[in-house]
């Protein structure tokens, strides 16, 4: 229920993120999505990639720290006041967002990864109220 | 294991007539053979007679690194060239380098010296030691190597250059013991561990020296290898490593007395510092021939302490070093050495202990950038967290110097790892 996600700490230095990215390039990894958080003087890559057990082996003798997080991706109808409908969810129950990112989109959904204060209530909360509006969890295996 | 009993364990009474007898010969020596000497004792009035023993020291001059410097090369040799075996000189980064001399009886008791540091780390006869220290001008590689073998153990002389291959060896060979610098060493550990093979090691015990190191690291070297480290003391000018021994209790470095005389002198006044007290730790060889210093200023500062070692050793201690006076950085007016900002950041247990110190002064104003490695396992998946470690760190430093620092995060690995001494400073002010 949950999808493992890969955070690289990267200096702001010149090529580092192409650095990370040559490595996956090299063992054959694909990225699925990515986002890059920065502050002045180093940024924090979080990614969800094709093998993320490999990607982490691979990025560590590549010399970089890197942990793995569980992280709830989910999906809903691409329409108007969607996002909102599942923000309402959450903070109904006083969950916090950590971060969020979005993983695919179509014309007709959209998947959206998410970092919770609680990410075992988040999966229930979308699998007890997010049925009547077509809000569900998206299994890893399904990415 | 103790390697020379006799000298090692005699009671303080009998170790002062004997200093007191080899001061007096040392004295008379240089006198009569060192031109610098005998020039600095007649313009404070002083003879060789008027030493008639170690409560007589305070009367002679000081020596410094300049002092030999000025005297670059062979100027305060104490005997003819044809005596002198072998030189080495110091790895100094300013000026003419220190050079030094030794006759071979000068060597042999520079070996049994390491002898008797490598017996109190339980290395024997039956150990495979490996000297890591650089081979060359630099006195750690080669005055291990004669002590070791000196000791009996089979030496193995890596010197440094090539991590993958000392620990290849270490695993083939079988070896038990190693000697190199401490940072040297935390980065063959770090190696060990990428390589996999900490299983396949024999290693039992480390002589770690030629930079300051803290209680904190020595402990965390011991838990990474499962091994005994100990902290090996020298300087070429007096001798090399082997001047000063840490033991199992870790209480202090035994000094080999014998040949060593230490004092503990206030570097600002130059007068004897108080029994116990943190001073400018001060040498006078009493045994040297091709190089005999009269009251050396080695710019460490320790105290001693002078009672009998749970070891069973009589030998004076000297306390882990807080730093050189000339590691001492002063910032903003405050005296910092780098060891203090080691000592805070493996207290933390939260940043490996490599860390760079950027110096730089910003519109008059000093300022002070650490340099501290993520290492994977305290790196978080959140900002927040990795701020909140910053923060901590900065509240660390700040704790133990005194002084605020900007902390930088910075990739693993990234700081330069030494073979040598390790460089824990970038100083970038310049002075007008």
């Amino acid at each position: 229920m949950y999808v493992k996600q890969i955070s690289i700490f990267v200096e702001n230095r010149k090529g580092r993120l192409e650095d990370v990215c040559t490595c996956l390039d090299e063992n054959g990894i694909n990225i699925k999505s990515i986002i890059l958080a920065d502050t002045n003087e180093y940024g924090l890559i979080r990614m969800i990639v094709s093998d993320v057990d490999k990607a982490k082996l691979v990025l560590k003798e590549a010399g970089f720290s890197t942990i793995i997080t569980n992280v709830v991706a989910i999906k809903f109808p691409h329409t108007k006041g969607m996002l909102k409908k599942l923000l309402e969810i959450f903070s109904e129950e006083e969950l916090n967002i950590e971060y969020m990112y979005g993983l695919s989109t179509t014309t007709e959904e959209a998947i959206i990864v998410f970092k919770t204060s609680d990410n075992e209530k988040a999966v229930n909360l979308i699998e007890n109220k997010g049925g009547e509006y077509g809000i569900a969890i998206i299994e890893e295996s399904n990415i | 294991m103790i390697w020379n009993e006799t000298k090692e364990c005699m009671s303080r009474d009998e170790m002062s007539a004997l200093q007191s007898a080899r001061l007096v010969k040392t004295v008379n020596r240089v006198y009569h053979n060192v031109e610098f000497y005998r020039k600095k004792m007649q313009a404070v009035g002083i003879e060789p007679g008027d030493i008639k023993g170690i409560e007589d020291i305070s009367k002679l001059p000081y020596t410094t690194k300049d002092d030999l410097r000025d005297n670059y090369p062979f100027g305060l040799f104490a005997v003819p060239q044809s005596e002198i075996v072998r030189i080495h000189a110091s790895s100094g980064t300013t000026g003419k380098a220190t050079v030094v001399g030794y006759t071979r009886k000068d060597i042999d008791i520079w070996s049994e010296c390491v002898s008797r540091a490598l017996s109190t780390a339980g290395v024997g006869k039956d150990d495979i030691i490996q000297v890591a220290y650089g081979y060359g001008l630099f006195t750690g590689g080669l005055g291990l190597h004669y002590g070791a073998e000196n000791t009996g153990a089979t030496v193995v002389p890596m010197s440094t250059g090539n991590t993958k291959k000392l620990i290849t060896m270490m695993e083939d060979f079988g070896a038990t013991a190693i000697a190199c610098t401490p940072s040297y060493l935390l980065h063959i550990a770090e190696t060990i561990k990428e390589m996999g093979v900490k299983d396949k090691i024999k290693l039992k015990a480390a002589v770690c020296g030629a930079e300051p190191w803290t209680e904190q690291m020595r402990i965390q070297i011991e838990e990474e290898l499962g091994i005994n480290a100990f902290d090996i003391y020298g300087l070429s000018e007096i001798m090399g490593p082997g001047v000063a021994m840490d033991c199992k209790f870790h209480k202090g470095l035994h000094v080999y007395e014998d040949h060593f005389l230490p004092e503990i002198i206030t570097p600002d006044t130059l007068e004897p510092a108080a029994p116990g007290e943190v001073g400018e730790l001060v040498f006078t060889t009493l045994t040297k021939e091709g190089l005999p210093l009269i009251r050396y200023r080695t710019k460490d500062l320790t105290s001693i302490d002078y009672s009998t070692c749970e070891c069973g050793r009589t030998l004076a201690r000297i306390s882990r070093f807080k730093g050189r006076s000339d590691d001492m950085l002063i910032i903003r007016g405050v005296n910092v050495f780098p060891s203090q900002i080691e000592a805070a950041l493996l207290e933390m247990g939260e940043t490996s202990p490599h860390y760079m110190m950027i110096v730089d002064r910003e519109n008059n104003l000093d300022t002070l950038e650490i340099q501290v490695e993520v290492e994977e396992r305290f790196f978080t998946d959140e900002i927040r967290q990795l701020e909140q470690l910053s923060k901590k760190i900065g509240n660390a430093i700040h704790q133990a110097l005194g002084i605020s620092a900007k902390i930088k995060l910075v990739e693993p690995k990234t700081i330069e790892r030494s073979m040598g001494k390790a460089k824990h400073v970038i100083d970038n002010r310049k002075l007008v």
